[in-house]
């Protein structure tokens, strides 16, 4: 009975020997990016990074990310696409001048310097934490709590109290009154007439009356002005804003 | 050792964290910054004679105790404090970036990893290391990142101009022009 042999993933056993043979050694740690991976190939083989043999480190990239799996990581197929690009520009026949050429591989090797120093500062920022992780401050000690809640006893009347206490405090329903005409004009208009078969003249507050509601007192007023219009009253006010009397006009006649 | 120097040590063994010296005058409106400059001073040489296993600390824009180094081992084995957890590659790259470059967007710092930022600035902000200081001017408005005084602080550093000067650096960038042709 024969098992069938383990697959060993990423790297296989062709791959691994390909990777010999290639003559670079990548280790299966993860890359923080595509530019570590290329630095890494670079610096593994002493290439001088001005002068970068753009087919060769392509090729390799290549191989490593697909052994690694990273090649379903968009970033690696950028930079992978971006090494095939600049390999193929390099290949380009220059114009015989030679003045006005600029080297593909100018772009790639700035961001190469600008990542190796940010690598060079992140190291440096390693030292100082872990020096800084070798010194203790004091701890942080969480502010005590206030005093522990003292324990809940509940008895009946107590719960009731509350009851009552929740009841009372509640709002009463507050049930309008609906009224269909609040204003009313005609009534008003009788009582003055009633009024006025009795008095020759007579102040408005008797009118109204004493607590009167603003509904009736506007009422009132609405019926004053409107005998007024029909000439069947006069409005006689001594001062502004003070009280004014009604008198009957048509006293005369209908006397 | 003086009044105010007792006071300060008081001050710094009630704090868990890093106390200016604007802190410090609260502390004794009387002293003058003469006056805390000696107490300071008293203080850190009273820790360091006669094998004190804490000593004062100029940092984050302010004075801290902390424990001496060659104890840290035997303390963290005891368990009695536990090592801060250890930044990945792409975060301390990630700082690195921001701590240089700040106030900068996720863009230019995807720009020079080559790798998406979005993950590691989030947890970053989280651990109080960087924050968002502004908006770019370019498009959507993209959010700025700069450092925050507690990383000064976990990083035992008295301000950003003790990190080292890039043309102190062993990779140079040199000018592009400079590369050879061919």
């Amino acid at each position: 009975m024969t098992q069938p042999p383990l697959q060993s993933f990423p790297a296989s056993a062709d791959a691994q020997s390909a990777l010999a043979d290639a003559a670079f050694v990548v280790e299966l740690e993860s890359f923080s990016g595509p530019l570590d991976l290329l630095l890494h190939l670079i610096r593994e083989q002493e290439i001088d990074i001005a002068d970068i043999p753009i087919a060769r480190i392509a090729d390799q990239f290549l191989q490593v990310i697909e052994e690694l799996g990273l090649n379903q990581a968009a970033e690696y197929l950028e930079m992978a696409a971006r090494l095939l690009r600049i390999k193929i520009q390099m290949l380009l026949p220059r114009s015989a001048d030679g003045d006005e050429w600029e080297d593909p591989r100018a772009e790639l090797v700035r961001r190469l310097l600008e990542y190796e120093q940010i690598r060079e500062v992140a190291q440096w920022l390693v030292e100082r934490a872990s020096d800084r992780a070798a010194r203790f401050h004091r701890g942080w000690v969480p502010e005590p709590a206030e005093r522990p809640p003292p324990e809940v006893v509940i008895d009946l009347d107590s719960i009731l109290e509350a009851a009552e206490r929740v009841v009372e405090g509640m709002p009463q329903p507050i049930i309008h009154r609906a009224v269909p005409r609040p204003l009313d004009v005609e009534g008003a208009t009788r009582r003055i007439e009633a009024l006025l078969v009795e008095h020759d003249r007579i102040d408005f507050r008797l009118i109204v009356g004493e607590r009167a509601h603003v509904a009736d007192i506007i009422s009132a007023l609405i019926a004053v002005l409107e005998m007024a219009r029909l000439g069947m009253i006069a409005l006689i006010q001594t001062r502004p804003f003070g009280s004014f009397t009604v008198a009957n006009e048509s006293a005369d006649r209908t006397a | 050792m003086n009044q105010l120097t007792g006071l300060l040590e008081a001050a710094f063994f009630s704090a868990p964290r890093p106390l200016s010296l604007g802190e410090l005058r609260v502390l004794e409106p009387e002293a003058s910054d003469e006056d805390l400059r000696r107490a300071l001073d008293e203080l850190r040489d009273f820790y360091d004679s006669g094998g004190r296993g804490v000593q004062l600390v100029e940092l984050a824009d302010g004075f801290q105790v902390l424990t001496r180094r060659e104890y840290a081992e035997a303390i963290a084995e005891a368990r009695i404090v536990h090592r801060p957890r250890k930044l990945s590659a792409a975060a301390i790259e990630t700082l690195a970036i921001i701590a240089y470059r700040q106030p900068v967007g996720r863009a230019e710092i995807e720009e020079i990893r080559g790798v998406s930022a979005d993950g590691v600035v989030r947890s970053l902000q989280d651990r109080g290391f960087i924050d968002v200081v502004g908006r770019g001017e370019g498009l959507g408005r993209p959010l700025l990142y700069g450092t925050t005084p507690y990383l000064l602080e976990m990083l035992g550093l008295k301000g950003l101009s003790e990190l080292p000067r890039l043309d102190e650096l062993s990779v140079a960038l040199r000018p592009l022009a400079d590369l050879p042709e061919g």
